[in-house]
């Protein structure tokens, strides 16, 4: 007995230990392949908090971790449509962004966002497009989003499609010329239609190893996000980039902490650091999307400002995507089971 | 003996035991007890459940609001089930015939040598199963190990196709949950009294009536044993129908996952999984029934 005791000491003992060190310490939540570690290395440095990084794949998923009660993480970063869901059911909290020193860089187009307009609770991190993407061997231009959806024939077992309606359902409410988050079940029945249809051309649904899929020939077409196309292509993929002319989704990722979160002081430390332009232009040109922070163009390189998938046609549509109501969100989830199943 | 020890021997067997209580207890009652419950609630639009009473997770295993919220069958979910089942017990019916050669030709081993390829058997759970589920991306896909050299040699002229079909899926499950065949039958197999196959051979016994009427029915609790052990968790898997599937063939296990993190339907998800433990305990009672009956006829023989 007096063994189990001194044990259950030790542990006791051990696990203060453990919280007593996490006073300097930083996790972050983050999409797969989202975070440079150069970057992270540059901010360890710079103030000595030890920094962990954890990933998912999808919104969705971020957002069922949380409302599951995930705790332990100190900075999360979501899409805009989500960042109202996650302010609503009161998992994030407010951290006083805009009184951050270098809230000042901020790019006065993206200020006063519809999701965050006071700037209490988000970050920018980056922004970017949805749309696809397509093999040097595929025949098409990639011009016209009807090559994605209505696939010719080459395209069978070819096709690559994200995982999670999120983005797939507003792309195809662009095609269909279908406002987002339509609450009229006729027109979501033809969201519905496509989608199934589209199925039959498809050989993966994935948002992680689109770029792979089109090295090896295993897809001539994917879904696919413009900076993250880049990135494939720089690693050698024969990638081109799409810009539809029904245009394509806009997206704008923050980074937001979550009401569990235990390091707010140093998350808050990793927001500033983030809005410095120094800083921020190693985020993009490490992910090729956009920034909304001043001055960062000046530290870019040649091979970013020129990346066909940075500059897009003068007059493409790009469609943010609100936050839908229950009542859509329903009918979309409905339209994405039917075609899981 | 210290005197706050219970008296009586089942007070003190009572205590012996009170940790693994404390840990099913914590484990895997409560957990379970949390399913039971949310699969009766409504579902929150965002995520979790609304404390709501609600039957309607189940209404949704075989019926449907279609767009317009008007209720008809719909046979999608129950086709995944069965879709999983089918899969579950092509994988389970190779890793049989995979994994009865492997045992048996251990047990034939000298003994020192049996010990060292058992350990063998262990090693592919020393890595992730993400890790070697990847591994067969590479194996299967376009370009791939297999591809590469019979395109090169000019056997086949385009791609086979193999990744993200229902094969790669069942391959994966093989590969996956094949040891978890072997090393029950090898338990059984270890246990055989090799004379009775002489004896068997001195009565006119062929090699093919020695198999089937003398190893296999003494071993025949370790082949039950092997197969359920992988049947069940094949019925539960997503990672395989996930990475080598391409998503789009739903499987239970990933059908559960969907329900959680995509469709935020968490009552339908913890609903679907009350059905899978069904299925499972439904095979346990079998596989109990199935033991009992053979002890009270061995011991009635």
């Amino acid at each position: 007995m007096k063994r189990l005791l001194t044990i259950f000491a030790a542990t006791a003992a051990l696990l203060t230990l453990g919280s007593a060190r996490a006073e300097g310490e930083l996790f972050i939540y983050n999409w797969t392949e989202y975070t440079p570690p150069e970057l992270i290395e540059k901010f360890e440095k710079e103030t000595g908090i030890k920094v962990s990084v954890d990933t998912y794949d999808s919104n969705e998923t971020l957002l069922a971790k949380l409302q599951a009660g995930a705790t332990g993480y100190d900075l999360v970063v979501p899409s805009q449509n989500f960042v109202p869901i996650m302010i609503n059911e009161g998992l994030i909290q407010k951290v006083a962004v805009y009184d951050l020193p270098n809230y000042k860089n901020y790019e006065e187009s993206w200020k006063k966002p519809e999701w965050d307009p006071e700037h209490e609770y988000s970050a920018p991190w980056q922004w970017g497009t949805t749309s696809f993407a397509y093999h040097n061997d595929y025949s098409g231009k990639g011009d016209s989003l009807k090559e994605f959806f209505e696939p010719s024939e080459e395209l069978r077992g070819r096709l690559s499609v994200f995982p999670t309606p999120d983005e797939v359902v507003s792309l195809a409410n662009i095609y269909l010329g279908i406002p987002f988050c339509s609450e009229d079940p006729k027109q979501m029945q033809k969201v519905q239609d496509l989608l199934v249809a589209q199925k039959e051309y498809v050989v993966a649904y994935n948002n992680e190893t689109m770029s792979d899929l089109i090295a090896s020939g295993e897809a001539l077409m994917t879904n696919h996000w413009n900076g993250f196309a880049r990135l494939g292509r720089l690693a050698g993929a024969p990638i081109n980039y799409a810009y539809p002319k029904e245009g394509v989704v806009g997206w704008f990722d923050s980074l937001v902490v979550p009401s569990s979160a235990k390091n707010v002081e140093n998350a808050r430390k990793f927001m500033n650091f983030m809005m410095d332009p120094v800083n921020m232009a190693i985020l993009t040109e490490n992910q090729g999307y956009g920034d909304a922070i001043k001055g960062t163009a000046q530290y870019y390189s040649e091979e970013l400002k020129s990346a066909p998938e940075v500059n897009p046609p003068s007059d493409l549509n790009v469609v943010f995507a609100p936050t839908c109501s229950p009542k859509a969100q329903s009918l979309i989830d409905k339209v994405w089971t039917k075609v899981m199943q | 003996m210290s005197s706050w020890l219970p008296k009586s021997e089942a007070g003190r067997r009572w205590l012996g035991l009170a940790p693994s209580y404390f840990v099913i207890g914590i484990f895997m009652l409560v957990p379970m007890i949390i399913m039971g419950v949310f699969s009766f609630l409504e579902p929150n639009p965002y995520g979790g459940v609304k404390p709501v009473g609600s039957l309607d997770a189940y209404v949704k295993l075989f019926f449907e609001y279609d767009l317009e919220d008007n209720l008809v069958f719909n046979p999608g979910y129950l086709n995944i089930i069965l879709r999983s089942f089918q899969l579950s017990f092509g994988a389970t019916l190779l890793c049989l015939i995979f994994g009865f050669p492997v045992a048996y030709y251990i047990t034939l081993q000298p003994e020192n040598r049996r010990n060292f390829y058992i350990y063998l058997i262990t090693i592919p759970f020393w890595t992730n199963l993400l890790i070697r589920t990847f591994a067969w991306i590479i194996i299967l896909g376009r370009g791939g190990v297999i591809e590469t050299p019979l395109l090169a040699a000019g056997i086949i002229e385009d791609s086979l196709r193999m990744m993200y079909t229902d094969g790669a899926i069942a391959i994966g499950l093989t590969y996956s949950y094949l040891p978890l065949m072997v090393l029950p039958i090898y338990a059984s197999l270890e246990k055989l009294d090799f004379r009775l196959l002489e004896a068997a051979s001195d009565l006119y016994a062929n090699r093919f009536e020695i198999m089937t009427k003398v190893v296999i029915p003494l071993c025949k609790p370790g082949i039950i044993a092997g197969c359920i052990l992988v049947f069940i968790p094949c019925l539960g898997a997503f990672i395989a129908p996930n990475l080598l599937g391409g998503g789009k063939k739903l499987m239970l296990g990933s059908l559960v996952q969907f329900q959680f993190a995509s469709a935020r339907n968490w009552p339908f998800g913890s609903a679907l999984s009350m059905l899978l433990l069904s299925a499972v305990v439904v095979t346990l009672i079998f596989y109990a029934r199935a033991a009992r009956k053979r002890e009270v006829m061995e011991g009635s023989a």
